[in-house]
């Protein structure tokens, strides 16, 4: 039994470390999308996100997500103190089912908190104030994604109701992009992104290799988001979240970059990125719950779904440079639902659940970053001026050049 | 003295520059540009279409005296032609001067 506890303690704590990893892959695909004159600012934000959003869940976040609701509460909100310290018993296997010691779980669920953050990140690049975007993660990370993952993983009302998000479709994913839409919308497109007569211009990410390199290292890092979302090395569970998962992003690339071909007549590299995060933010809802087969089906529409995500975005001339809502909110969205469509909970109760979780989320969450939006305007401005974003917010926010003496040769 | 200013196709420079070199114009400057003209391409960027009118081509700059002038020509026309649109142009201009700075003199001579 020792040992077992130990063998799955292990396993979590190599979950946490992949989770790490995927904040490199954001910031690498967030990177690449964007110009290079934004780069610094990218990396800045991305740093911020996820040394801020550790210490506030250190500070409030985890006490937030996990506080223990009284039987019979209704679960919506609970504060169980500040800091962090382990309770009794918290380092034996009399902890959570000898999954994982107090500690693993504390910095497992902090890992995934930034992400949060990271995805509204991208979506705002190239024109946010560093410091409007500051002040929001803060606020968001610290108290809106760890009251939302209180409803469901936390115990409250959603886990109550019979609601089902196996890693994250919607308590991580849709919360960020949600965010991210109510964001865009009151910033405004980068400028020369739509022309007067509303034509769409397209805006070239600078490094593609990065964001290539991005999306493989988020790949990776899912084995750790959904595959220790088990929260124990449970053999069987394990090894078949990461062939899901796994099976899913993969049919989500392929069938994104076919499905674009047909529309566009192009083969499109960052539609297959995008398309395979969409496969893997469609799975993470039911990654446990899907047979091979089922993962690869819900994959395929997530993939699908992305595409028409960002033809959607463009044709409402909200302006996301990375496709951060199309992949997390409306790949999200589909996977969460899907768990009522698809695999050994499906049926119409359960997909009624699911819809009313996909609804009640996006609800508070429109509703909470709208209000945080408005206070940060007040505050410090959300905009950079014309000139700064012209110049590059690397320049305007940081005074620096991410490839200060280097230039690569056009063809 | 005369200036071959061309601008030609980036994919006909290495027979170009053979070409030239065949003639006995044996050296001179090149830099990529980009120009406007008739060539337009549709493309597609994440869904969203656009075309481009930014051209990318190739200017050779080559400094000769009057009886290469006429064979430098033939040279790019021959070589850096595909008979489609965009091929390029080729301007001459008078040079009034030349010198060769490691010994100072000047004159015609120095192209040599």
């Amino acid at each position: 039994m020792e040992a077992l506890f130990t063998v799955n303690n292990v396993w979590m704590m190599i979950c946490t470390a992949l989770v790490f990893f995927m904040h490199l892959g954001f910031s690498f695909l967030e990177a690449g999308l964007t110009r290079q004159k934004n780069t610094v600012n990218i990396l800045f934000k991305n740093f911020f996100v996820i040394t801020a959003g550790l210490l506030l869940y250190a500070l409030a976040g985890f006490n937030l997500m996990y506080p223990g609701f009284e039987e019979g509460a209704i679960g919506f909100f609970k504060f169980a103190g500040w800091g962090i310290a382990p309770p009794e018993g918290g380092m034996t296997a009399a902890y959570a089912d000898g999954g994982y010691t107090w500690w693993t779980d504390f910095l497992f669920q902090g890992m995934f908190a930034a992400t949060a953050a990271t995805i509204v990140s991208g979506a705002v690049a190239e024109r946010i104030k560093l410091e409007a975007f500051m002040l929001f993660a803060v606020l968001y990370v610290g108290l809106v994604y760890p009251i939302v993952g209180s409803w469901q993983w936390g115990g409250g009302f959603l886990s109550s109701w019979g609601f089902y998000d196996f890693a994250g479709s919607t308590l991580v994913h849709s919360v960020g992009g949600w965010a991210a839409l109510v964001v865009i919308y009151f910033l405004g497109a980068r400028i020369g992104k739509f022309s007067a007569d509303g034509k769409s211009n397209p805006i070239f990410g600078h490094n593609i290799p990065i964001a290539a390199a991005g999306v493989l290292i988020l790949w990776l890092g899912w084995f750790g988001f959904n595959g220790g979302s088990v929260l124990s090395a449970d053999p069987e569970a394990t090894s078949l979240v990461l062939v899901t998962t796994s099976l899913a992003a993969a049919a989500g690339g392929v069938v994104a970059s076919i499905f674009s071909h047909i529309l566009y007549k192009n083969y499109d590299i960052t539609m297959f990125m995008n398309g395979v995060l969409g496969g893997l933010v469609a799975i993470t809802a039911g990654a446990d719950q899907m047979s091979t087969g089922e993962a690869m089906i819900v994959g395929s529409i997530g993939g699908i779904v992305v595409v028409l995500a960002i033809a959607l975005l463009e044709k409402l001339k909200l302006d996301d440079p990375v496709g951060a809502i199309a992949v997390h909110l409306f790949a999200g969205m589909w996977g969460t639902l899907a768990v009522g469509i698809f695999g050994a909970m499906a049926g119409f109760d359960q997909f009624m659940i699911q819809l009313a979780g996909v609804g009640i989320v996006g609800a508070f969450c429109v509703l909470s970053t709208l209000i945080l939006v408005l206070l940060v305007k007040a505050l410090v401005g959300l905009r950079v001026s014309k000139e700064e974003e012209i110049n590059g917010l690397d320049d305007a926010e940081h005074g620096m050049a991410a490839y200060a003496d280097f230039s690569v040769s056009k063809k | 003295m005369k200036k071959i200013e061309a601008l030609i196709r980036k994919a006909q420079y290495e027979d170009v520059k053979n070409k030239l070199h065949e003639v006995g114009v044996t050296f001179f400057s090149y830099w990529d540009v980009t120009g406007i003209g008739n060539e337009k391409f549709g493309r597609v960027y994440r869904g969203v279409s656009y075309s481009t009118s930014a051209i990318d081509r190739r200017m050779l700059s080559i400094v000769v005296n009057e009886d290469f002038v006429e064979p430098a020509v033939q040279a790019i026309i021959e070589a850096g032609g595909t008979g489609n649109i965009g091929d390029g142009k080729i301007f001459i201009l008078p040079v009034e001067e030349a010198y060769r700075i490691r010994t100072g003199e000047k004159g015609g001579d120095t192209l040599n």
